[in-house]
């Protein structure tokens, strides 16, 4: 029998009748055997038709398990829910809401009034959550109900979104309002000089076109500051992923902002072999901006300490300490503020912005740090600064470990970078 | 945790931790639409913090029931009976929170607010704070993050360093303008619930820290 083909046995018995009858009819041997050969010819290519596939049967319905490789690698966030809970979560949602989710009821994760109503009303819909994961982001919430209890949720990420269109309107007021200022007293004094030129001695024109550098410098340090502001508030959102080795980052850029002149004020007790999940320039900048205001506020010829320790819970700690007059704690509130200042005359006096610590804080939080500031009126300052170490949330993909551990070669990779020796320079 | 033989007895303790999910989220958007009725001036979202309150309420019942229905049929011991304790006592306080943004919502009609109220510019950071420490403990409850908690701990100092720092700043305004010494009085009160709630969430973060670790935090200062 052929593969696929069944012939009917009946219809090949009455073939081989037929052929028996036509023998004995003496019909002829040749066309007896043409008729049987045609019979059979027909009846195989009519039982030709395939068979039913197995597969459809037996069809496999929905199970949380079978689901969980079909979501596995998504990188939208996606959750599927039995019976109010949890049953798996794949990866990009694990990495977001953390590995405990799954087994928990869902109200327990989400929260927000929205998204609860959303969820208990158990039928498919959107809704949009504000604070899912971290404060202000937005978040729009599908849901897909399957059947036996069985619901499919997924989570898009809006926050992007309204960030850039706030950010853009934020730059615009800030800058119109404080780059007026020095534009102002740079045009004043334009005037003057190119009014009076015969009047104005050589001394006095010198003094007028000292205070036009300064104030452009002034404004060219504002726009630098206010670009890079923007450019950490629009990307706030999407954390760091490349491993980067602290101390080595710390070690240039503190020196970097210490100067040849200040140098042996400058004392680094670096950690080493700390690295966090971040971005070059703006962990440089970050350290930059803390030891200039120490230089900046602390007295004259005291010491500022950089320091780097591993801190509780898995994070690098970075606390730039510096002896000066130190903050009253009323102000300590607002300075991470922009334009915030404890003095207004000073500040702007040794060439500050204003935008400093904003811009600190705002890199901080996109590396999912804190920022900490304790100061001692009278003694000085410290600001402190904790990342989540890189290594810290490595095991979230317990199950997918080995296929890819890209992320532990490439940080060990980064340990041999050029790092100077951790000094104690004095 | 592991599982139970009675299955139902690992449903009843889900419910309960997704109760108190719920509530966490409500008592934090509380916050944030009290304090956001309050810089507006808008009334009328503050009644809608007023009546969505009574909801908080009810499921506080419903956790209370819930509890007390876990302890008498199943009669859970040593991590299980924790948990069920630290349903209930999270359930009280997280309740009060609630409270205190309905608080703050009611006083929405007294305060004139004008563009240039000066005091006002300060609380909406603080309740942000506030608001940020009730959905951290709540993240630490559902991981049972130990670590989460001490941070949640830690921030009460800030909290309390706004309150200092606003209480100074309406003193003075007060004793500059005497004519709105009724709205900055209402403002101090609003401060104050917000200091409250900064450590009723620190309540609950040595709650979750013991319901982790079977030990109370150690006292910094």
């Amino acid at each position: 029998m052929l593969n696929g083909h069944q012939i009917p046995l009946v219809g090949t018995l009455l073939a081989f009748v037929t052929f028996i009858v036509l023998l004995s009819t003496g019909s002829g041997f040749g066309l007896a055997i043409a008729v049987f050969i045609m019979w059979m010819g027909s009846l195989v290519l009519a039982s030709s038709k395939p068979p039913e596939l197995p597969a459809r049967k037996k069809q496999r319905p929905f199970t949380s398990a079978n689901m969980k490789p079909l979501i596995e690698r998504a990188s939208t966030p996606l959750l599927v829910t039995e019976n109010n809970t949890i049953a798996s979560a794949n990866r990009a949602a694990r990495s977001i809401l953390g590995k405990h989710i799954v087994g928990q009821d869902p109200r327990l994760v989400f929260r927000q009034p929205a998204a609860i109503e959303l969820i208990n009303r158990g039928r498919n819909g959107s809704a949009t959550a504000r604070g899912l994961v971290r404060r202000r982001d937005i978040w729009q919430l599908n849901v897909q109900t399957i059947d036996s209890g069985l619901a499919v949720l997924e989570l898009i990420n809006k926050t992007g979104e309204a960030d850039i269109s706030r950010a853009h309107t934020d730059f615009v007021a800030n800058a119109s309002h404080e780059l007026r200022t020095p534009l102002a007293s740079i045009i004043g004094y334009v005037e003057t000089l190119s009014e009076g030129d015969e009047k104005l001695d050589t001394k006095t024109s010198q003094k007028f076109l000292g205070t036009i550098q300064r104030e452009a410098t002034r404004m060219q340090n504002l726009v630098n500051d206010l670009m890079s502001l923007s450019r950490v508030e629009a990307e706030k959102h999407d954390q760091p992923e490349d491993p980067i080795n602290l101390s080595a980052i710390i070690e240039r850029a503190a020196r970097d902002a210490a100067g040849s002149e200040r140098a042996d004020r400058l004392i680094l007790v670096l950690k080493k072999e700390l690295s966090i999940k971040g971005n070059r320039q703006q962990i440089e900048q970050l350290v930059r901006n803390l030891v200039e205001n120490a230089f900046k506020y602390g007295y004259d010829d005291t010491p500022v300490v950089a320091e780097l320790a591993l801190g509780r819970a898995d994070h690098a700690r970075l606390t730039v300490t510096d002896q000066g007059d130190g903050i009253s704690p009323q102000h300590i509130p607002h300075l991470t503020r922009r334009f915030y200042r404890t003095d207004p005359g000073r500040s702007r006096a040794s060439g500050g912005t204003g935008l400093g610590l904003a811009i600190v804080k705002h890199i901080v939080e996109r590396h999912r740090g804190h920022l900490d500031i304790e100061s001692e009126v009278g003694k000085g300052t410290s600001i402190i600064v904790r990342i989540p170490l890189a290594s810290a949330n490595t095991d979230l993909d317990a199950d997918t470990k080995g296929k890819d551990d890209g992320d532990d070669t490439q940080t060990n990779a980064d340990n041999h970078a050029p790092s100077l020796p951790s000094s104690k320079a004095v | 945790m592991a599982e139970h033989t009675v299955k139902a007895f690992d449903e009843d303790i889900t419910r309960l931790r997704g109760l108190i999910g719920e509530m966490g989220g409500l008592a934090e958007v509380a916050i944030e639409q009290a304090l956001d009725a309050l810089v507006r001036g808008d009334t009328e979202l503050a009644e809608k913090v007023v009546a969505r309150d009574k909801k908080l309420d009810e499921l506080e019942a419903q956790v209370d029931k819930l509890a007390v229905r876990v302890i008498a049929l199943r009669a859970p011991m040593a991590g299980d009976l924790r948990e069920v304790i630290a349903a209930l006592k999270i359930a009280g306080v997280v309740e009060r929170i609630g409270d205190y943004s309905k608080n703050i919502a009611r006083r929405v009609g007294s305060i004139e607010v004008s563009e240039k109220f000066e005091p006002l510019t300060l609380l909406p950071a603080m309740g942000e704070l506030a608001s940020e420490m009730v959905h951290d403990v709540l993240t630490a409850y559902a991981a049972r993050d130990a670590n989460l908690a001490l941070e949640v701990i830690a921030t009460d100092d800030k909290v309390d360093a706004f309150y200092n720092s606003i209480f100074r700043n309406l003193v003075t305004y007060m004793v500059e303008n005497p004519a709105t010494i009724s709205s900055a009085a209402q403002l101090l009160f609003v401060a104050r619930n917000l200091e409250r709630i900064g450590d009723h969430a620190t309540n609950v973060a040595e709650m979750v820290h013991y319901a982790a670790t079977g030990e109370y935090p150690p006292d910094d200062d």
